[in-house]
């Protein structure tokens, strides 16, 4: 048995080391949006650019591709060559010293190019870790129909009370059309995002400066209380378990007068082949409440090279060519100027064929000018990030409250009990990793 | 039967007999004909049955964006070569427990059982480190030899009961004649025995092919199955549904058509002992 | 009895597999040990350090620990319930003259072959979505309320989804015996007066009584550690409504990298398998009798 246990390992290990030498063979996780899928498509245009080398590709939904990867890197596993991942991970990566530098993107890249903020996010003292995909921020998307025959006009920074006022007028439950829809199934991505986004614009905070948790304050309860009634009126059922995808559906199938989501959401409902409403879909900044800061997150999904990999000259080059300008060159002469990545740099929003193409490039840019990751939140914080707090405890802890609010959406929970839970959980989390000693 | 079946009553059992059967496969049908329906008609209300567009265009989509037969083929390795493996152990194993029992044979059996109860997460970390250090991630060596481990214990049990049944008299007899193991084995154990490890093997890659856990984290590229696949397809950003049906429904056909075509043997096969 | 002979044979073809299993079950068990006594997190390069009984008091301590316990138990309860009330009446209606058997068999049996995060997608978002879901649509036209099952009945829609999929194997077991069972008897049965009721209680129950232990003993072993039916369709919520001990290891390990915590959490949940165990083997100890 173990004579054949032995072989059975030598056979594998064999294999393993066969194929790494043949060719520079780059290995890229990334994730199955649409964007991505369109990059892996075009693969062809960097292989031939780059004798040598060819390209594997991983593609997973993004939970799965995040816990892959977190293993992969954490464990110095060398799996992959090349990470999709985001403003989130960058920041803490970074400083761990699991991601290379990016400092031979090529003479031809015109790093300034890229948007100062993301650029920033994407940055640790000045340098960056990992360069745009594609970016995005949230913002309001409305039926210009629906919020007419309700007798209102959309401004283009509306306050929450407007928002919900016009909701409340645009539902008619009979015909299932629903004033609002906003994220509710649980996760720190999902609910998390929009929910952390939501409280900033009314002055709550995760944290205070002593990482003490904050669920127990005013704004937090307002918050929540605004959220739940304002979607027991005008929300669609089922709300508490409808993320980006399930709410697209309903938008896309008239069932919205509003949806306050991720900007990348208005190529997909302005386009007449997927969506019943194409011609009606008008856009806002997302509310406030006057205190200063918008709802509005701000994400990048980005390539990276792992340190320790034997690749990272090949992987420089793919990344180079992932996220140039030629790219979005590329893109737009096979599929159009509206589907190129938007969002990660500058030169995109100053060509005329895009803004022509893409009636949303304005709000979007905007958007994304309008969100501060440093300085998130009316009053002051030890974390950056606008909808997360870049620390690595964050996914669990994001994900527990979510659970928590999900719940208080359902109506499972009262808006006080889930608020009390979120903060026992919160406190419970940073003690054990030893922000504080009770 | 000495008595004639009535007419009413093959009426009323084959029309219930179609409602159950219909109504326990409706979900499957349902997710097929998605498949073949634009993003939008997948999404309509009221919905649409059999009026729409038909189209291939999800397959199209699937056929250019992934390797299917690569991922098929990996599924077909994994689960095969796992079920294999898994059977040429456990089958003396089982016939030793079933014919030369011990004190410790029950414990055995039950530790054995046992250990497929652990939630595979709680050692994803430690079984990740050792694959690394060893050159198995992402091999299908790797995989095979973690689910055939997995599921050696249904495997060992599946055959114990099923050897069980065998009656010993004829084992006797045959050692009377001066049988030796070998031959006991192969001439009077195997033939009797056929239905219940052709069941077992059946069982055992269906669960190897739909295994999700394992498969997931210890591949990437070169030696991921159709669960891989099927990941790759599932709540991306926009709208999804009739790919994903599209993937799903050829995710499933191989399995589904084995299954299909073998269910006799399946179901002979399958009674841990149960029947006398 | 066996020969002496017989008996080191058997043990000689038996150590393969056992020492195989032993090295499967107890090298990633004894690194769980080993970790679940560290503070281990995997995006926390500096951790190791021994930290004695933290992690179970950390994941003991877990409000979601009671809930998911509670949870498994009512998520394997009713699947087991609900299978083997339902597998036995598909066997007995199967065991009739039918025409068309093997087609009908052939649907009832393909839900065990569907991947189980492929079965969760389905129905989460084809069939019980409260607005664009087949079900909605049916209770609209029948002029009733929708039901929103992910946020009102979360748990009973879990259920159902693992139930569907594990009662094809429950039915295909229960069918094979009850077409062991002998006619005669039934037909003598019924000529003492036994009425189609007595008779399937008498007769037919109890000749199901032995693959019934079994249909629970292995499908208790499967559903004690679902998943992905969670996983694609509640993430465990809302609040804890859904989570189980296994999701509650997963969201320790995969969502906190917590490997320490996560450890504790799969010691924990050994410990609970194998009183499941005993317990179960109890039920079946005729089968297991050597």
């Amino acid at each position: 048995m173990k004579a054949s246990l032995g072989a059975f390992i030598a056979a594998t290990a064999l294999c393993a080391t066969s194929v790494a030498y043949a060719d520079t063979t780059l290995t890229i996780a990334t994730v199955n949006n649409g964007d991505m899928v369109r990059m892996q498509g075009l693969t062809d245009d960097f292989t031939s650019k780059n004798p040598g080398i060819t390209v594997k590709w991983v593609t997973l939904e993004e939970n799965v591709l995040r816990q892959r990867v977190t293993t992969d890197i954490a464990t110095k596993g060398g799996q992959f060559d090349i990470l999709t991942i985001g403003t989130y991970e960058v920041p803490i990566w970074a400083k761990k010293g699991w991601l290379v530098p990016l400092d031979k993107l090529g003479s031809d890249y015109d790093v300034d190019d890229l948007m100062p903020k993301i650029r920033a996010a994407l940055s640790v003292n000045g340098t960056l870790f990992a360069a745009p995909f594609y970016a995005e921020s949230s913002m309001v998307m409305y039926r210009k129909d629906l919020i007419a025959k309700a007798g209102l006009t959309m401004p283009d920074s509306p306050t929450w009370d407007f928002i919900a006022n016009a909701a409340r007028k645009m539902t008619d439950k009979s015909a299932e059309v629903y004033g609002i829809c906003l994220r509710g199934k649980a996760g720190w991505g999902e609910n998390m995002a929009f929910l952390t986004a939501m409280s900033n614009s009314f002055g709550a905070r995760w944290f205070d400066e002593k990482w003490q948790p904050q669920f127990n304050s005013p704004e937090w309860k307002k918050t929540l209380e605004f959220y739940v009634s304002l979607m027991k009126d005008a929300g669609p059922p089922g709300a508490s378990s409808n993320g980006f995808n399930e709410n697209l559906a309903l938008f896309d199938a008239g069932k919205c007068g509003m949806w306050i989501d991720a900007t990348v959401a208005a190529s997909f409902v302005t386009n007449p082949k997927d969506s019943k409403v194409a011609d009606q879909v008008g856009f806002a900044l997302a509310p406030n409440t006057g205190l200063g800061k918008n709802a509005n997150w701000l994400w990048a999904w980005s390539l990276a090279v792992p340190a320790g990999s034997q690749k990272v000259d090949a992987a420089e080059k793919f990344v180079s060519w992932a996220t140039s300008k030629a790219y979005l060159a590329l893109v737009a002469s096979k599929e159009g100027w509206a589907n190129v990545p938007p969002g990660t740099r500058t030169s995109l929003y100053q060509n005329a064929d895009y803004l022509k193409a893409a009636p949303f490039a304005k709000m979007t840019l905007d958007s994304i000018n309008s969100a501060d990751p440093d300085h998130p939140t009316v009053k002051p914080v030890p974390y950056v990030g606008v909808q997360y707090a870049a620390i690595p405890e964050f996914q669990g802890i994001g994900t527990a409250v979510g659970q928590q609010f999900s719940a208080a959406l359902s109506g499972d929970k009262s808006i006080d009990d889930a608020l009390a839970a979120a903060q026992t959980a919160t406190e419970r989390e940073m003690e054990r990793a030893g922000y504080y000693k009770k | 039967m000495a008595r004639a079946t009535s007419r009413t009553r093959i009426a009323v059992s084959t029309a219930a007999a179609w409602i159950v059967g219909l109504a326990i496969f409706f979900p499957i049908l349902w997710m097929v004909l998605a498949s073949f329906k634009t993003e939008l008609d997948a999404f309509a209300i009221p919905p649409k049955f059999l009026f729409f567009d038909w189209t291939l265009e999800n397959y199209g989509v699937v056929q250019k964006r992934s390797d299917y037969v690569l991922h098929a083929y990996n599924s077909i390795v994994i689960a095969g070569g796992a079920t294999l493996i898994a059977l040429l152990i456990a089958i003396p194993a089982a016939w030793a427990m079933a014919f030369a029992p011990t004190k410790r044979t029950r414990g055995t059996l039950l530790w054995m059982l046992s250990t497929k109860m652990m939630p595979p997460v709680g050692v994803l970390v430690p079984m990740y480190l050792f694959f690394r250090d060893v050159g198995l991630l992402d091999t299908r060596a790797g995989l095979i030899g973690v689910l055939c481990l997995g599921n050696l214990p249904i495997v060992i049990w599946m055959l114990f009961t099923y050897f069980k049944e065998v009656p010993k008299d004829i084992l006797e007899a045959a050692r009377m004649d001066g049988a030796t193991l070998a031959k006991e084995l192969i001439f009077v154990l195997a033939p009797m025995s056929v239905p219940g490890i052709a069941s077992t093997l059946l069982l055992n890659f269906i669960l190897a092919w739909n295994e999700a856990f394992w498969t997931l984290n210890l591949s990437s590229a070169d030696a991921a199955p159709l669960t891989v696949f099927i990941a790759s397809y599932s709540s991306p950003e926009g709208l999804f549904w009739a790919k994903l049906s599209a993937a799903s429904t050829l995710a499933i056909a191989p399995i589904l058509v084995l299954g299909w075509l073998s269910q006799r043997q399946l179901v002979r096969g399958l009674t841990f002992g149960a029947v006398k | 009895m066996a020969t002496r002979q017989t008996q080191i044979l058997g043990r000689s073809v038996t150590a393969p597999s056992v020492l195989l299993l032993l090295a499967w079950s107890l090298a990633p068990l004894a690194a769980t040990i080993y970790f679940s006594f560290t503070y281990y997190n995997l995006l926390n390069p500096a951790s190791g350090q021994f930290v004695g009984i933290d992690n179970y008091s950390y994941f003991l301590t877990d409000p979601a620990f009671l809930a998911s316990l509670k949870n498994t138990l009512v998520l394997v309860g009713s699947v087991l319930v609900i299978t083997v009330v339902l597998g036995t009446l598909v066997a007995v209606l199967m065991n009739q003259p039918v025409i068309g058997l093997n087609i009908v068999r052939l649907m009832v049996i393909a839900p065990f072959f569907v991947m189980p995060t492929v079965s969760a997608l389905v129905w989460k978002n084809l069939l019980m979505h409260p607005v664009s879901g087949l079900f909605a649509w049916i209770a609209n036209s029948l002029g009733l309320h929708p039901i929103d099952w992910f946020a009102n009945a979360p748990m009973l829609a879990v259920i159902l989804i693992v139930a569907w999929q594990w009662l094809p194997f429950a039915t295909l077991i229960l069918l094979t015996a009850l077409q062991s069972l002998d006619g005669e008897q039934l037909e003598a049965a019924e000529m003492d007066g036994a009425g189609p009721f007595s008779t399937f209680f008498y007769i037919t129950l109890a000749h199901l009584a032995r693959p019934i232990t079994v249909v629970i003993l292995i499908e208790t072993i499967f559903l004690l550690s679902v998943f992905a039916e969670i996983f694609v369709t509640t993430g465990g919520g809302p609040g804890l409504a859904t989570t189980n001990i296994a999701f509650l290891i997963y969201s320790q390990a995969l969502i906190q990298y917590d490997v320490g915590g996560a450890s504790a959490g799969g010691i924990v949940a050994v410990i609970l398998a194998n009183i499941v165990a005993t317990f179960l083997v109890r039920l079946v100890g005729k089968n297991l009798e050597a």
